[in-house]
């Protein structure tokens, strides 16, 4: 199999982005976009298409294997993880590789995803006391656990920005895991910041549904989350 | 008022920042990486302790002389009863902290998992370490918004600062700025194992380099039990890694088999009636070594998982059999699965006493990076409760120790004088050549079993390559297997096939001059409360 990735490259935050192409050949089937941009970046020296000597390609990894979202970058156009696209699924020999483009740039692939963590301590995601977790909301807890925090849902969301208070479906999944648990005399408060943080700012496009590389149930979640703390059915 | 340092925000460094910011000592946890994205969450299938939910009659007891038989005696025997000891309190806790384990009729259910007899493994799917993960980080983040614990995200470590034996503190890169920086304070080492050595031949994750336990070494602390590498019996091949195939797969029911003359045979269950493929790792990884050699049985094993219940795939292992139809192509539930040993946990790493000291005064370590609780083998379902404890027992030995100047004289033993030319350059990350070579003599001679004339052939290629602190701990490594004359637990020697009672010893390493130093060192003595194993 003969790749040519094309990727949006910039030494530094200040620097002017400009497409650079590395061509990967392999035998390996299950190659993934991370698989290319490993081997790649193992070589003793790294050529791009025309010969020219390159700096090795800058990019979060760290489990190759869709369980930890570090890789989440935005691919022939799709937020995706390049653990989880094979290099096979495409029939094109070229694949573009962007940043994500909601947060910002470090160098080449690599973001700064800090807004997740900052949007997450403004809404107060976290137990006062211990949890009360009811049997039947045992299935939302164990979902919303789940979140990998890859920021591939904000990517496509309309309403998220770093400069706003929206944290999009990256802060709605946390919350629904504290209030599928939250003790009563926290469901006032967190109900408020699900409502500030999430409720208030999704304008209901649901682009967010098809992209989450974990398959997190959003409807599921959502529609738990608005009855707890919008219309108060615990 | 001094500020802790924990390098790591895996499962051991939250569980080090909790304990610490609850008592309301400033912590500052350095990671290269959000917790989200540490091995941790690679952890599938559960966390031991004696809840005794099923009915079994389980006791704490048990538990300790499973984990020490598991880990060939070689373990700390009071290390591991504070273990067993402290399980049941922390499970609960996680609970508290709203970590959905796994349940039938309303009620917690626990299952069994290899080297055990009872079911003592709590749960969830087989998610657990993400499940834990992302119940510490919202704990955490109560305290980071209390200004008690800070975050330095993207950080990475990249040498010790030490004085007068003491720790003062680490230095660390931003990888986002390349920026070098000097963090004082004590010290909590939580980055995790050394498997990175391997290259993509593990089950881990590319962050888990092992430069700590090298940064380490180089710095004069003292490291052991290197040569026990816990090949895991079920992985699977994945592009430039490997892929664990969880343990509860045989816990809920599978079955280990190869085709010998073309026929089944279930291989654990014929030698090991009693515990079968639930047999401890380091027994099933080597037993299916001698299978795959076995000329009559095809070169392959199989995990059959045909007999589970369709409700143990669906409430149990769903996420397992979404795995293995997305990466594989194969569902587990209708067709065997093949698999083989691989590279899968570190059980040696930086030595602890049993309150989680280095040999370096105001210098701790917990979680994989520590030498600690697994001898040599480790337990499934104790490496999730091993790092959640040590994080916490060496917060709490710190803040016992340590926290102001006083305990800058508190140095148990002298760090060598002799360290290695450990300027800055030595330290460095090899380039990919280096790191190609130190990884094939590595792979060449440190198999599930080992003999002198290829650890010795392996030691050589080592010694042909620069010296950088990574080499450094890959000779280092060799050089314990080499020592190591006896099989025991993980490291089995064709050349010494017993187990030997003069060898019930750890092995600590420590670096001189220019070359590794070894000992052998005498298993602290059972306190009286602690069980005869």
């Amino acid at each position: 199999m003969r790749r040519v990735l094309e990727i949006l490259r910039r030494s530094d935050a200040a620097s002017q982005p400009h497409w650079q192409s590395f061509l990967y050949q392999t035998d390996d089937e299950q190659a993934t976009v991370a698989t290319a941009l490993v081997e790649l970046n193992e070589q003793d020296e790294l050529h791009d298409v025309d010969g020219a000597l390159a700096e090795p390609i800058m990019w979060e990894n760290s489990c190759l294997q869709k369980k930890c979202g570090a890789c989440a970058m935005v691919i022939d156009g799709v937020p995706r993880l390049a653990c989880d696209t094979r290099l096979d699924s495409t029939r094109h020999e070229r694949i573009r590789l962007e940043p994500l483009r909601k947060f910002p740039v470090v160098a080449d692939l690599l973001v700064d995803r800090s807004v997740l963590m900052r949007n997450l301590a403004q809404a107060g995601t976290w137990l006062e006391s211990a949890a009360e977790l009811p049997a039947k909301r045992w299935d939302v807890a164990y979902e919303a656990s789940r979140c990998l925090q890859c920021g591939c849902c904000l990517e496509v969301c309309p309403n998220f920005s770093v400069q706003n208070a929206f944290g999009g479906m990256a802060a709605m999944v946390p919350l629904a895991r504290l209030l599928s648990e939250a003790p009563a005399d926290q469901r006032r408060a967190l109900a408020a910041s699900y409502a500030s943080a999430v409720y208030g700012g999704c304008g209901k496009s649901l682009a967010c549904r098809n992209v989450c590389p974990a398959n997190i149930d959003i409807d599921k979640l959502l529609s738990r989350s608005n009855a707890a703390a919008i219309w108060h059915r615990w | 008022m001094t500020i802790v340092n924990v390098v790591g925000a895996g499962l051991a460094g939250l569980s080090a920042a909790l304990e610490l910011g609850n008592a309301g000592v400033s912590c500052r946890l350095v990671s290269a990486q959000a917790s989200e994205r540490a091995q941790s969450v690679l952890a599938e299938g559960g966390i031991n302790a004696v809840l005794d939910l099923m009915g079994e009659h389980d006791t704490l007891r048990e538990h300790y002389e499973d984990t020490m038989r598991g880990g060939a005696y070689l373990a700390d025997p009071n290390a591991v009863w504070g273990l067993v000891s402290d399980a049941p309190l922390i499970v609960r806790r996680l609970a508290d902290l709203g970590v959905p384990f796994q349940q039938e009729h309303g009620a917690m259910i626990q299952r069994n998992f290899g080297g055990q007899k009872k079911k003592r493994t709590a749960y969830v799917k087989s998610s657990t370490g993400k499940v834990l993960v992302s119940a510490l980080v919202d704990a955490v983040r109560r305290l980071e918004d209390k200004g008690v614990v800070t975050r330095a995200w993207h950080h990475e470590l990249m040498d010790l600062e030490l004085a007068d034996g003491a720790c003062e503190g680490v230095w660390v890169r931003d990888t986002h700025t390349g920026a070098l920086e000097l963090l004082g304070g004590p010290t909590v080492l939580a980055c995790g194992g050394m498997g990175g050595l391997f290259g993509n031949l593990t089950t881990g994750t590319t962050t888990n380099t092992g430069n700590a336990a090298a940064i380490a070494l180089a710095r004069g602390v003292e490291l052991a039990n290197l040569e026990f590498l816990q090949y895991h019996p079920t992985t699977m091949p994945l592009s430039v890694k490997r892929m664990l195939v969880t343990e509860a797969a045989r816990g809920e029911g599978g079955r280990l088999f190869a085709l010998r003359r073309g026929e089944p045979w279930y291989f654990m269950e014929d030698k090991y009636p009693e515990l079968g493929n639930l047999m401890p790792r380091d027994v099933v990884s080597r037993e299916e070594e001698a299978v795959l050699k076995d000329p009559s049985c095809g070169g392959q094993v199989y995990l059959d998982m045909r007999g589970l219940s369709a409700h143990v795939w669906r409430t149990r292992l769903s996420d397992l059999r979404d795995e293995v139809r997305h990466y594989q192509h194969l569902d587990p539930a209708k067709e065997p699965l093949p698999v083989e040993p691989g590279i899968h946990y570190c059980m040696g790493g930086i030595l602890v006493d049993e309150r989680h000291r280095t040999n370096v005064a105001r210098l701790y370590a917990a979680g994989e990076c520590a030498c600690a609780y697994h001898g040599a083998n480790r337990l499934g379902g104790n490496s999730l409760l091993g790092a959640i404890r040590g994080g916490m027992v060496a917060a709490r030995t710190l803040l016992d120790e340590d926290v102001s100047a006083q305990g800058r004289t508190q140095t148990r033993a002298a760090v060598s004088a002799d360290t290695p030319a450990s300027t800055n350059a030595s330290l460095q990350t090899n380039t990919n050549d280096v790191e190609r070579a130190m990884q094939k003599a590595l792979v060449g001679c440190m198999g599930i079993t080992r003999t002198q004339q290829e650890l010795e052939a392996g030691l050589r290629s080592l010694e042909a390559l620069p010296h950088t602190a990574r080499v450094a701990l890959a000779r280092a490594t060799v050089a314990c297997a080499l020592a190591r004359q006896e099989s025991r637990g993980a490291h089995q020697r064709s050349d010494y096939p017993h187990t030997s009672d003069d060898f019930r010893r750890t092995t600590v390493v420590r670096w001189q001059g220019d070359q590794p130093s070894i000992e052998f060192r005498a298993l602290p003595e059972p306190r009286k409360e602690v069980p005869q194993a």
